[in-house]
């Protein structure tokens, strides 16, 4: 083995270990609002809006200039490429109006996954890596001190494959690197999706094992853990399973996996809401933060539609609605 | 990814985990007797003690049979196969007279080194033969651990991929193997401290050591709560002109282990690696001392820098054994204040316990 080339200066170390800390500084989390133009559509037609750059922007808006009881609640904002350079009525980029109230800027930088091995339009393999250099020191530039890189896994009978777990983490660890270079903290997202009929048990040995490979191509890429943050799905049944489980029970499994595999120097876990209703959400984050066994990192959230789904509605794309559908993102935050 | 089938029951989790636990109680740490009869010979030849098994048979003795509250220092004893079946003057067998006073008893279970071709003097450990018939049979002789010693280098061109790998993957068998059989493994993948190398190179190899090692644990389906990690210090190599402080090694050695380690492993149990003895306890209570978090027990498991004082005392002279007796009570008590950061440096220590234990390439 050669003898090492460091992969950053004490400086650097210093200042991506500082934006971890305070992204999950006690009682903060993450607000993902980095829907992009067409994953939105969605929500916005739910509540009858048309997905509109203008609609788009409004409703961010009203997220980010929630009153100031939301401030000690939130850590960091994730966003879209377009929502980073978009500006509140005011004039003021969304990056500054997000800083202003003490929160980091995060931005969303994997693009389209693909299946392995398709080659075409919006098919092919990993987009993102490339150019991504360039990419993250734009970003950082115009405001962002982190980002989100969203890798999926799927359980079914014969997946994930181990091919599918090792590229995955490769691509991860890739992208952490080169994030780090630039001064960004990367969050490193491995979702296992929660579709299926596979019980609690089975969850939590493919997330034991993905979480396994994740850390080591991290290691072998020799990323510093200390300036990244982790956001994993809970271990948690499938959608499908006929069992029902309790909070605590999904609180033992979620810790014992993470405990087994994600080294106590990663400052903090984010977990992904993956799907779970806002209460099912803050309910379970709660029986984590309240399981008996050690836990040596910060446990928090980095919800999307967990945080949002109530403001959403409240809105309905009328402008009117602005100030009760902050009072809802406000509300649920607080939980 | 297929279904998983478990490797151990609930039931063999629960007795894995709370023999692990036993072992690194609060404040208690390891002795490691297990010295093979080679090596053995030249921890007598140092005292002018003939190599002979009636020898060793009485050294081991006048440890085992310390009064029963060295069991508040020390968690666990590892033997040697001939050891294991050894028996004090009174005719009581060791392990008996261990576990008497309730320490848990240990067996070595590697083989010693083979070479691994095409590297640069690189080795891996042999041993996993007939593994799990020797751990069943141990079991039933009293022995609720077992311990698998791998060896690595620090070179310019060293440790290179494939010893990473190889030893990491060995001991991964061994430690599966283990559990089977109701035996803890402890983990032993040991950085030589041959060589000028600096603290900083010897971090760098210990994270990417640690880290092979806990990704082969995982692909093994290794139960890591009944497990225990005994690494080297992350430390300077012997020769390199840079010196370093206690505080130094604490910070290098946690940081790594905070990298590498994961929560589950109750407790990580460090070689002493040809340190004196004074050093190993003024390293590991720095350790201890240290804010960093720490979610795993640092202890101790020492074998020369446990036993050299005794050794020194006794001079394989039966009169002796009271004073040898002391020895070792002395440094037990001083590793387990060390275990809980509470180990104040006198100042004033006697010859045996501040000389380097160091041999070359050391193999045993």
């Amino acid at each position: 083995m050669s003898p090492p080339v460091p992969a950053l200066t004490p400086e650097q170390k210093k200042e991506l270990a500082a934006i971890a800390q305070r992204i999950v500084a006690p009682g903060k989390g993450i607000l993902a609002a980095d829907e992009s133009t067409g994953g939105i559509a969605k929500r916005l037609s739910s509540v009858g809006a048309e997905n509109t750059e203008e609609n788009r922007r409004w409703y961010r808006q009203l997220l980010f200039t929630a009153d100031s009881r939301v401030d000690p609640c939130i850590g960091g904002v994730i966003l879209f490429h377009e929502t980073l350079y978009q500006k509140a009525d005011d004039g003021r980029p969304f990056p500054e109006v997000i800083r202003s109230k003490g929160a980091l800027v995060g931005i969303k930088v994997g693009t389209a996954r693909g299946r392995l091995g398709d080659i075409g339009d919006n098919k092919g393999t990993w987009r993102g890596l490339d150019g991504l250099m360039e990419r993250c020191a734009q970003y950082k530039k115009d405001g962002a001190d982190f980002a989100k890189w969203r890798c999926v896994l799927k359980i079914t009978e014969h997946t994930p494959t181990r091919l599918a777990v090792m590229e995955n983490a490769n691509v991860l660890a890739r992208y952490a690197s080169i994030c780090q270079q630039n001064g960004i903290v990367p969050i490193v997202e491995p979702e296992i999706l929660p579709d299926g009929d596979h019980d609690l048990k089975h969850c939590q040995y493919v997330t034991e094992k993905v979480l396994a490979a994740v850390y080591k191509a991290l290691s072998d890429h020799h990323v510093y853990l200390e300036g990244t943050l982790l956001k994993p799905n809970m271990v948690t049944r499938g959608h499908a399973c006929s069992k029902k489980y309790s909070p605590e029970e999904i609180a033992m499994a979620t810790v014992t996996a993470l405990r087994r595999t994600v080294p106590p120097a990663v400052p903090g876990i984010t977990f992904l809401s993956g799907g779970q209703s806002e209460e099912e959400a803050s309910i379970n984050l709660n029986a984590i933060n309240r399981c008996p066994l050690p836990r040596p990192w910060a446990l928090t959230f980095s919800y999307g539609r967990a945080l949002q789904a109530s403001a959403l509605r409240a809105w309905a794309g009328k402008k009117d609605n602005t100030k009760v559908a902050q009072e809802e993102y406000v509300k649920r935050a607080l939980v | 990814m297929t279904h998983q089938f478990p490797a151990l029951s609930p039931e063999q989790k629960k007795a894995l985990s709370d023999i692990a636990q036993r072992i690194v109680a609060s404040g208690k740490g390891i002795l490691a007797a297990d010295e093979s009869v080679g090596t053995m010979g030249n921890r007598l030849q140092r005292i002018n003690v003939e190599n002979t098994e009636e020898n060793r048979r009485a050294f081991r003795e006048i440890l085992f049979s310390s009064d029963a509250s060295i069991n508040q220092s020390i968690g666990g004893v590892i033997l040697f196969h001939e050891t294991l079946y050894q028996k004090d003057s009174n005719g009581k067998p060791f392990p008996t007279l261990i576990k008497e006073k309730g320490i848990v008893v240990g067996i070595k279970l590697d083989k010693g080194t083979a070479p691994l071709a095409g590297t640069n003097g690189e080795t891996t450990i042999q041993g996993l033969d007939g593994l799990a018939e020797r751990c069943a049979q141990y079991k039933k002789d009293g022995a609720d651990f077992g311990k698998w010693r791998a060896v690595l280098k620090i070179t310019s061109t060293t440790p290179s991929q494939l010893a990473i790998q190889e030893n990491a993957n060995t001991l991964a068998r061994y430690a599966s193997i283990c559990q089977q059989n109701g035996l803890v493994p402890i983990v032993e993948p040991e950085i030589l401290p041959d060589g000028d190398h600096d603290l900083q190179r010897c971090q760098y190899v210990t994270e990417k050591v640690l880290a092979a090692v806990y990704k082969a644990l995982n692909d093994h389906h290794v139960y890591l709560e009944g497990t225990l990690l005994k690494p080297n210090m992350v430390m300077a190599g012997h020769s390199c002109p840079k010196k370093y402080t206690a505080q130094d090694v604490a910070i290098a050695t946690v940081t790594t282990l905070l990298r590498t380690v994961p929560a589950a492993v109750p407790g990580i149990c460090f070689l002493s690696g040809g340190q004196s003895e004074e050093e190993a306890s003024v390293n590991l209570n720095a350790m201890n001392q240290l804010s960093l978090p720490k979610p795993w027990k640092l202890t101790f498991s020492y074998g020369r820098a446990l036993q050299a004082s005794a050794l020194a005392a006794w001079v394989g002279k039966n009169e002796n054994r009271k004073a040898a007796q002391e020895a070792f009570r002395k440094r037990a008590q001083i590793n387990s204040l060390a275990c809980r950061g509470q180990y104040v440096v006198s100042g004033k220590t006697d010859t045996a316990a501040t000389q380097s234990l160091f041999t070359a390439s050391y193999t045993y």
